[in-house]
């Protein structure tokens, strides 16, 4: 036998009862359906055909599957329903490399703002949630998947984004709601429950509710996944990828377009102090206590960048995708350690120097300590130049273009501190594309002092 | 008399609920006004701040959960000792020997959903705009809660001291030594020093005030353990309290005006 099939009995039951489970939602969606949805008034040459009869046919087709799944018993190489390897390959050559990669997660993000009307309906956003669940199946369905997926420590991650998709999903949901409500002039919808009511018993049960659930949530995972324990500790086995713990693999993903001291310490400030300064650079007073996008475009897409494909798009890539060597792999590719991808990116100074023809300036070590760092400053002329002009020139220059209505309105200390905030988010996507497109390296390099951007 | 009542009456009961039960409105009131626990309430709310929908209830997820790490985190206590000698012999014996074994389970699933709720209900106040005025500065104990709750759970993660913990910790932690001024491989720790000599060396600076040592060892093992059971459980407890005390002095749940 194989000792890495791709189908397993218990993966095969165990699939089967997930299609149970989606047959059963399925189910309740379809009288959903039939309630709200109505009918078509011709199709197929049928009059008056219920909308509700597709997801009837859908969940049927389901149930079937879980039949199937449920009630083979060959042996499990024999299998048919299993995900094509062509299909594998063409989603590991876009998700194993960076700039797809990014590229996707940058489309997805705009397709949620920019599309936010039509997904946010609840047939679409079934239809979406549907797709995702069967994408997980089928691919469950290849053994490196349920290597890297399965594993204790990375079933929270799949579980967050599937309650990051629902609440983003809430959030537009009740924004579009009031974001009409304000257009046509009608009252918020949190308004309209503006009573006051006893909080014994309309707060204290839902809280005892949530309570129990959240308690039998956790017996019940703990019960099904036991905690991971691996080998014995030993400071001279280092595992190949080491990596943090998953709430910190964004910062991790970070160090390979950052050194360490921007990476692990400065950004990591920036972020914190950043999200403690929102309150106090943000001067726009509508949209307070209440869902609503179009009140406050700018904050809410600022604030869903750093978090969507920044924050939990980089925990993805960092859990899910990177392997050995920080390597980049497909979700269904082997991880394997020899495998060698080819980095040799340049420095601007290297750029600039060699584009001249000339060598790069070398600090003479015998020479005075002054001498040696005017030398260091003047091979590094340009870069220093840019990232200053960057943080400096750039804020007063946006203040007076794009940036103007918010500049008279928050006065200089706000906007500069705004500004920086700004520039520092996006400056890490502007550091990939710059590796990505120049195979550029560090704008500034000082190795002599620890210092590269 | 039915049993219930005959409780109900009897001076025990009454001495420990200082009013009849919450069957009408004025004694609705009462209960959440003497209730120890209720009292984080107030006796009444705006149906739109108290609904599920608006408020995800994930603030309260989130307090649920560190009590229920609270209390795990307490049992398993009982059974681990943070030496080189035990510390994973006795996470071991959680799986293999120990009745309440499964405690450390929900722990460890506890920890991780609570890193998830707390994001999301940062999301939620965001998205709801409550950090505006009156709330910016509950925010800004929100994000510091947000930095423990991390950090709690990164100390925590060496605790069982196999491979993935401290490989895991050691690049974590790796990330201190480039701090700028204070780590031995930060850009500026060579204008630290006094007479030639470097004030930031591997055995001074900001990694070794995190591990105790030049590398992930039993001095780090004591330093996590008691950040982990002792130092962070008291100061998030801290700001939890002051962290309801302002929802409250801040007018409640936030709602349109
Ligand atoms: C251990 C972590 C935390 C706990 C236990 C906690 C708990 C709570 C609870 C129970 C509420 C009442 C309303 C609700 O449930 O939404 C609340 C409100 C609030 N929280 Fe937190 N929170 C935590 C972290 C945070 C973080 C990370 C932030 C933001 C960065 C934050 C900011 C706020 C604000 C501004 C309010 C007032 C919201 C409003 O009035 O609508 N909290 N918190």
């Amino acid at each position: 036998m194989e000792p890495h099939p791709d189908l397993t009995i218990s993966v095969i039951r165990g699939l089967g009862w997930l299609y149970l489970l989606m047959s059963l939602l399925n189910i309740c969606w379809t009288f959903r359906s039939h309630k709200h949805d109505g009918y078509y008034n011709r199709m197929f040459g049928i009059d008056h055909l219920p909308k509700s009869m597709f997801w009837a046919i859908y969940s049927a087709l389901l149930l079937v599957l879980a039949a199937v799944h449920l009630v083979f018993s060959a042996d499990a190489s024999s299998f048919l329903l299993r995900l094509p390897s062509w299909f594998k390959v063409a989603a590991d050559t876009v998700i194993a490399n960076p700039i797809s990669f990014f590229c996707l997660s940058l489309v997805i993000f705009i397709a949620i703002i920019a599309l936010r009307k039509w997904w946010v309906q609840p047939t679409v956003a079934w239809i979406l949630f549907n797709l995702s669940v069967l994408f997980l199946a089928v691919s469950m369905t290849d053994y490196d998947f349920r290597q890297i997926v399965g594993k204790p420590d990375n079933v929270p991650i799949v579980g967050m984004l599937y309650l990051v998709g629902f609440t983003t999903w809430l959030y537009f949901y009740k924004a579009n709601d009031n974001d009409e409500r304000i257009a046509e002039g009608r009252p918020l919808a949190e308004k309209e429950l503006s009573d006051q009511v006893l909080v014994w018993p309309d707060l204290v049960y839902s809280e005892m509710i949530c309570m129990i659930l959240v308690t039998s949530l956790l017996i019940v995972w703990g019960v099904a996944l036991q905690a991971p324990l691996e080998e014995p500790a030993s400071a001279v086995k280092t595992p190949n990828p080491s990596k943090a713990p998953w709430y910190f693999l964004g910062l991790q993903e970070m160090l390979v377009y950052y050194d360490p001291w921007m990476a692990g310490v400065v950004l990591p400030s920036v972020i914190l102090v950043g999200l403690m300064a929102i309150p106090y650079i943000d001067f726009n007073t509508k949209g307070n206590g209440y869902y609503t996008f179009d009140e406050r475009k700018f904050a809410i897409i600022t604030f869903l960048f750093g978090f969507l494909p920044l924050w939990v798009g980089m925990i993805v890539l960092g859990t899910f995708i990177r392997g050995p060597n920080w390597n980049m792999f497909g979700l269904y590719e082997y991880w394997d350690v020899h495998k060698l991808e080819v980095l040799n990116n340049v420095n601007l100074s290297e750029y600039f120097w060699h584009g001249l023809g000339q060598p790069l300036p070398k600090p003479d070590a015998e020479a005075p300590g002054l001498s040696q760092v005017l030398t260091i400053l003047s091979r590094e002329w340009l870069g220093i130049l840019l990232t200053l002009a960057y943080l400096f020139v750039l804020p007063p220059l946006m203040a007076v273009t794009v940036f103007k209505k918010f500049y008279v309105k928050m006065g200089f200390v706000r906007y500069m501190v705004l500004a920086n905030l700004v520039l520092l988010m996006a400056s890490l996507p502007l550091k990939m594309v710059l590796r990505w497109v120049f195979r550029l390296k560090y704008i500034v390099a000082i190795p002599e002092w620890f210092f590269n951007i | 008399m039915s049993v219930t009542e005959y409780i109900r009456k009897s001076q025990i009961w009454r001495s420990i609920f200082r009013h009849p039960a919450p069957y009408d409105r004025r004694n609705r009131a009462v209960v959440v006004l003497t209730n120890f626990f209720l009292h984080l309430h107030p006796v009444s709310a705006k149906k739109g701040g108290i609904a599920l929908s608006y408020t995800w209830c994930m603030g309260g997820i989130t307090f649920f959960l560190f009590l229920v790490e609270a209390l795990t985190g307490v049992l398993l206590m009982f059974y681990y000792r943070p030496t080189l000698e035990w510390a994973f012999t006795d996470i071991r014996a959680l799986r293999d020997v120990n009745t309440l074994g499964i405690m450390r389970e929900i722990h460890r699933w506890g920890a991780h959903a609570m890193v998830i709720t707390v994001w999301l209900h940062m999301y939620r106040v965001f998205l709801t705009g409550s950090y505006k005025p009156p709330r910016e500065f509950n925010w800004v104990i929100g994000v510091l809660l947000l930095v423990l709750t991390l950090l709690l759970s990164f100390t925590g993660y060496l605790l069982p001291w196999d491979q993935l913990a401290i490989w895991a910790i050691t690049v974590g932690s790796n990330m201190a030594r480039a701090t700028p001024f204070l780590g031995h491989e930060g850009p500026g720790f060579q204008l630290l020093n006094v007479g030639g000599f470097d004030l930031i060396t591997n055995a001074s600076d900001a990694r070794f005030l995190l591990l105790g040592a030049r590398t992930v060892g039993e001095e780090t093992l004591n330093r996590f353990y008691i950040l982990h059971c002792v130092a962070i459980p008291i100061v998030v407890s801290g700001l939890i309290a002051i962290h309801f005390w302002r929802v409250r002095k801040d007018g409640g749940i936030s709602q349109p005006l």
